[in-house]
């Protein structure tokens, strides 16, 4: 034996650093998305970690459905200048407004869908040729087989049966003009890794994920925070509810648990004992089994 | 799980292999259900399905069949990735197809990998596949394999079968360099000697499968004697406070180095020492592999991306005449004499193939010398001429520096995964 051992989450940090370095060295124009979710806050301290002593080389950016957590954008404000990157937001209001995208009709209308073309718009306007996205292979099935550097045609979209192998730590970041690439540093991450992760470097994290008391709607399962774009069907009601989020999302979309977690120590607790999928709180992928793949296809994180 | 228990947790990556139908997907599903890794709402996503296919059971290779095309034609056709833990490490699983058409998922797979998984079925022993498998996972050198003999149940879980075909494997596997093979038999459907033990094989003394996984040692799996660090970027933040501060950001890919260690840059065989060894979180006593970090020198000396910084009593060979073990990954065949971009470590060049040396036969392991074309799948040894020279390692002595992909030019695709001989 010798001592020349790492723990998990310091491979798991080396390999994302390794990547992030990859690709400001192979791509002319990278950019990271930032929505202010834990996820993202992980790749911020990457980020950091990877380029530091000097700043990482990149702008942030955040694709704002408008139907986003309050406390989530307050931190996200706050994180950003901390940093003291670039930070640029494009909002699915204005790609609404310009007749670029058309709301959803019905009850829950989600915004993800439409998340898509706001991005895509913003990766022409500014020229970015790569863009940092924090999903993980764990998330959800469709996700399992995405590479690290994945490949989207010159409409952003992704072909899964026509990826790139991805051998050793050789990326091949190559491309046609108009092309671009989605990279993901912690394809390799669990839930559970970001989560212990935020812990072992005491990262700061919106509130939401912690216990609080919430006015939610039960609608099919799903426990939805009391909103302005969400309206209330007949027989059901708000409620008073402890509750905390394990992502965050849309919140015409993204489902609370009930939970008592107010450390992460807790948090981490709770999740290692759970029973349901981070993703099983959001109903925008349980409208099919291959919601996520579809959404995918069409140019998606 | 206590902070203490997730700081010292450590990481094993394994790939599995066997023909189709052999348990492949049942013992991934096994292996996350058994481990409590699986989460209500998949395990109802799939009861879900196996009611409307009419499988008559919850089928746990449902679980591991990601996509779309794959549940319709009831098959995997892409490397998926798939994670589980237990409170001694963190597993990733390269979940890798057994048609003979995949050779090239696997190699993939067995890339990253320090364990391989090979199923054998229990009613048919070791057959052209298994072979093929061994010899892949022996190819990409991987230090661990082990064997599971599986549907046991299936053969009224008789020591006889399980001794024949772990002494069938041993024959054939004499010609390959595994270091390390273990044999289990189970049967992944009913789950015996995967997690727990089973009462079925009482004559069975051996460990379980997450067992093996869990204790196998992989601490020496990278190489901590030659030391190797390719520089990925400079760092120069021009900010006041760092204000003369230029590092070199990369990857340690071999060896241990220490500030004060005396080094030489290559190319340019300029000597100096290292000054420090920096992170965000403080300096590092020592850096070793896989380490992510950021030397400073002592000496201002020209280095950019692509270079090496080695120990002077130990460095790497620097050629551009390079004889290569290729795996084929690409519908279009190879041109002779085209041309490719290669990349090597943190660099990029472009190559010729100048010869094409033989064709490998993967289920004999004979040379083919008559028919020299090479298409997916398909594994041979060639000469390449680079237009740079590379500083680069056998892959027997380090899989980082001793590891290529070539690229076609004009479709950007990588065509092909090389081993350095
Ligand atoms: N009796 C028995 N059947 C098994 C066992 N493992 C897998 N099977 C069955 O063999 C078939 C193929 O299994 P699957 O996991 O899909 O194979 P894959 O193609 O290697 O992924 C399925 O019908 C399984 O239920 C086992 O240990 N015993």
């Amino acid at each position: 034996m010798n001592s020349y051992n790492l723990t998990h989450l310091k491979q798991l940090e080396s390999e994302a650093i390794f990547i992030m370095r990859e690709v400001a060295a192979q791509f002319e124009k990278p950019v990271l998305l930032f929505s202010g979710g834990k996820d993202s806050i992980v790749m911020v301290r990457l980020a950091q970690k990877a380029f530091w002593p000097a700043k990482f080389p990149f702008p942030l950016m955040h694709i704002d459905t408008g139907h986003n957590f309050e406390e989530t954008i307050a931190f996200r404000d706050y994180l950003v200048e901390q940093t003291g990157a670039r930070f640029i937001v494009r909002n699915v209001q204005d790609s609404i407004n310009q007749g670029r995208a058309v709301e959803e009709k019905g009850l829950n209308p989600s915004r993800n869908g439409l998340q898509t073309i706001t991005l895509l718009d913003a990766i022409e306007e500014f020229k970015f040729d790569a863009a940092f996205g924090g999903a993980r292979r764990d998330e959800e099935k469709a996700r399992a087989k995405e590479r690290f550097f994945s490949h989207r045609d010159e409409f952003g979209q992704w072909d899964p049966k026509n990826q790139r192998p991805e051998l050793w730590n050789l990326f091949n970041g190559r491309k046609q003009p108009g092309e671009h690439f989605r990279v993901f540093p912690l394809s390799n991450w669990t839930e559970m890794d970001v989560w212990q992760y935020i812990a072992q470097e005491k990262l700061e994290i919106p509130s939401i994920y912690f216990t609080h008391r919430r006015t939610v709607v039960n609608r099919n399962g799903t426990l939805l925070g009391k909103c302005d774009h969400i309206t209330l069907l007949n027989g059901e009601k708000y409620e008073e509810m402890q509750v905390r989020f394990r992502t965050v999302g849309d919140m015409t979309c993204t489902g609370a648990v009930l939970s008592d977690a107010a450390t992460l120590q807790e948090i981490i607790d709770e999740v290692a004992s759970a029973r349901v999928t981070e993703r099983g709180t959001r109903a925008d992928d349980k409208r099919s089994e291959a919601a996520m793949e579809d959404r995918k296809k069409q140019g998606y994180f | 799980m206590t902070e203490q228990a997730y700081t010292e947790m450590d990481l094993l990556r394994f790939t599995t292999a066997g023909s189709v139908d052999d348990g492949k997907s049942t013992l991934i599903g096994r292996l996350l259900y058994d481990s409590k890794s699986i989460f209500e709402d998949q395990l109802e996503a799939i009861e879900r399905t196996s009611e409307q296919r009419g499988d008559g059971y919850v089928n746990l290779a449902l679980l591991t069949d990601g996509l779309r095309a794959e549940r319709e034609q009831g098959i995997t056709i892409d490397v998926a990735y798939r994670y589980f833990a237990t409170p001694r490490r963190k597993f990733i699983i390269a979940d890798t197809p057994g048609h003979i058409q995949y050779t090239r998922n696997m190699v993939t797979g067995a890339s990253t990998a320090n364990l391989t998984i090979i199923l054998v079925d229990a009613r048919h022993g070791v057959v052209e596949q298994t072979c093929r498998h061994a010899f892949i996972a022996s190819l990409l050198q991987i230090k661990h394999l082990v064997v599971c003999v599986n549907k046991m149940d299936l053969m009224d879980y008789k020591q006889e079968v399980f001794e024949k075909i772990r002494e069938d494997f041993r024959k054939f596997s004499s010609k390959l360099s595994v270091p390390d093979v273990h044999y289990i038999p189970i049967s992944a459907l009913n789950g015996d000697n995967v997690v727990d033990k089973s009462e079925n094989m009482p004559w069975y003394q051996g460990s379980t499968l997450l067992y093996t996984l869990e204790n196998v040692h992989v601490g020496s799996d990278f190489n901590h004697v030659d030391s190797r660090f390719p520089v990925q970027w400079v760092i120069r933040p021009q900010s006041d406070q760092y204000h003369d501060f230029r590092g070199y950001a990369g990857k340690v890919e071999g060896g241990v180095f220490k500030p004060g260690d005396e080094v030489i840059a290559l190319p340019s065989g300029f000597s100096t020492r290292i000054q420090s060894i920096e992170t965000m979180d403080g300096p590092v006593a020592e850096a070793f592999p896989p380490m992510s970090v950021v030397m400073t020198l002592a000496d201002n000396i020209d280095i950019s991306r692509g270079d090496m910084i080695v120990k002077p009593n130990n460095q790497p060979q620097v050629g551009q005449d390079i004889e290569v073990m290729i795996c084929w990954l690409n519908d279009k065949k190879l041109v002779p004499n085209g041309k490719y971009a290669i990349r090597h470590t943190t660099k990029e060049a472009r190559c010729v193939v100048k010869d094409v040396r033989y064709k490998v036969n993967i289920n004999t392991l004979h040379r083919i010398e008559d028919d020299k074309t090479i298409g997916l799948n398909d594994i041979g040894r060639i000469l390449i001429r680079t237009t740079q020279p590379l500083l680069y390692d056998s892959y027997s002595r380090n899989r980082m520096t001793g590891s290529i992909i070539l690229i076609d030019e004009f479709t950007n695709e990588t065509v092909a995964a090389g081993m350095i001989i």
